[in-house]
């Protein structure tokens, strides 16, 4: 289990302990977080699990696939620090890891 | 008034599997779907990329998979009403009433709906002022590109559709393009024609920009885009198009009565009946315990929805399950001489 903390576009924010193997984007949908909708279910395929990560953690992420910035270009502002977050696996170690949420997803 | 036995929305893979389902036990269907082209998420969205998990087919692509769909469902020659969204349903003389967004209006006992995530329609700006431009100065697809002949066109998008019409409409018009990062997606021959055009000074580009606002009273006079840095920049515009791709919207299904739970309409595994009479869901738009979003899965549903399907088209009869193999029935609807 690792920590994981989401954080809505009014600022309420929730930690939740997500299991290692799922992305970021399962941990929210099991938990009901909602502001992640996921839409093709984690196929890279639409842009609805859009999430801007700290600054601080965003180097340390594994590197985008190509697939995901053509994605992020159809989020919802997508800025520097946007990521997919079904293309983030949880793992040890992104313990402790913050994401925003955008305002929406579409 | 078209009557049929089953109406399927959504010419996806799943939509086309139980159009076979119904054609093989005799009932008959008309196919719509809101895409100008069969095939759905697997043509939309993957057409070139491989599918490793369709049983029997070690590998192939969303294309090819469309195409053996189509190729299998021909004996039969099911109606498609392609770019038609069904707007109404409604419940008439103990059948379904469906009505399109080109007024095509079917009766038939039994709807299915592999809707997918949705309809796919274009994901719009999201600056609060473009939706009242929409359609006047604001344009997401080109109809009648006449309209833009010596006017400012500015095109936002980094794909092929943006790239596209940059390349064309520089030919008569005032464009420029606007990307949110540097790097296109385009294919490479359009990329390298737009820096082209763009040393000769016949379009210009901003990248790493998005737009901020629109500013006009009927018609758009300017816009200001943002740089990521912040900087506002505005730009003279009369046009602005948006190629951003398209979304998935469930749009008019929620009006129908049916239970919806998280965008996902719940179905019994029986028959993938939803909570309306005769209306069924399958695909990745059904719900229900264990429910695996797998094209694989979607086939088995249609079948059992078909044979569902059957109790309210044929009251009378009673439905023999029969093996293609041995059939001389099922032979002959697929117009197999012995």
């Amino acid at each position: 289990m690792t920590k994981i903390t989401y954080i809505k576009h009014n600022k309420k924010s929730q930690t939740i302990d997500v299991a290692n193997g799922l992305s970021v984007m399962e941990g929210a949908v099991e938990n009901n977080i909602p502001g992640i909708d996921a839409d093709c279910g984690g196929s890279m395929a639409c842009a609805t699990c859009h999430v801007y990560v700290k600054e601080e953690w965003f180097n340390k992420l594994p590197q985008k696939e190509e697939g995901e910035e053509d994605m992020l270009d159809m989020a919802f502002e997508p800025k520097k620090n946007s990521r997919l977050s079904c293309q983030l696996i949880v793992s040890d170690q992104l313990e402790g890891l913050v994401v925003n949420l955008p305002e929406k997803q579409v | 008034m078209i009557i049929t036995d089953v109406v399927i929305i959504g010419a996806g893979p799943i939509g086309l599997f139980c159009a076979h389902q119904l054609g093989m036990i005799g009932l008959k269907c008309e196919i719509i779907d809101n895409l100008d082209k069969t095939g759905g998420q697997c043509i939309e969205l993957y057409p070139d990329k491989p599918i490793y998990d369709i049983p029997a087919i070690p590998k192939c692509t969303g294309e090819q998979l469309t195409n053996n769909l189509i190729n299998q469902i021909k004996p039969f020659n099911f109606k498609f009403h392609l770019s038609e969204r069904v707007e109404e349903i409604r419940r008439e003389n103990k059948k379904w009433f469906v009505k399109t967004s080109k007024n095509t209006e079917i009766i038939a006992p039994n709807i299915v709906i592999a809707g997918g995530v949705g309809s796919f329609e274009p994901r719009k700006f999201f600056a609060k002022e473009s939706e009242k431009f929409e359609g006047k100065s604001i344009f997401y697809s080109v109809k009648d590109k006449s309209i833009f002949k010596e006017k400012s066109v500015v095109i936002f998008g980094g794909g092929d559709s943006a790239l596209d019409w940059a390349i064309e409409l520089s030919k008569t018009s005032n464009v420029i393009i606007v990307h949110r990062r540097n790097e296109f997606r385009g294919t490479q021959s359009s990329i390298d024609k737009i820096k082209e055009l763009k040393k000769n000074k016949q379009l210009e580009i901003f990248t790493q920009y998005q737009l901020a606002s629109v500013k006009g009273v009927d018609t758009i006079d300017s816009i200001e885009i943002k740089h990521e840095d912040g900087e506002i920049k505005s730009l003279k515009a009369d046009y602005v198009l948006g190629f951003f791709g398209l979304i998935m919207k469930l749009g008019p299904i929620i009006n129908w009565g049916l239970n919806i739970d998280k965008k996902k309409i719940p179905v019994d595994t029986e028959k993938f009946e939803t909570n309306q009479k005769g209306i069924f869901a399958i695909g990745d738009i059904c719900s229900y315990p264990g429910k695996l979003k797998l094209i694989l899965s979607g086939f088995h549903e249609g079948a059992l929805a078909a044979r569902g399907c059957f109790k309210y088209a044929r009251p009378d009869e009673k439905l023999r399950f029969e093996f293609s193999t041995t059939s001389k029935a099922v032979k002959s609807r697929l117009g197999i001489k012995e």
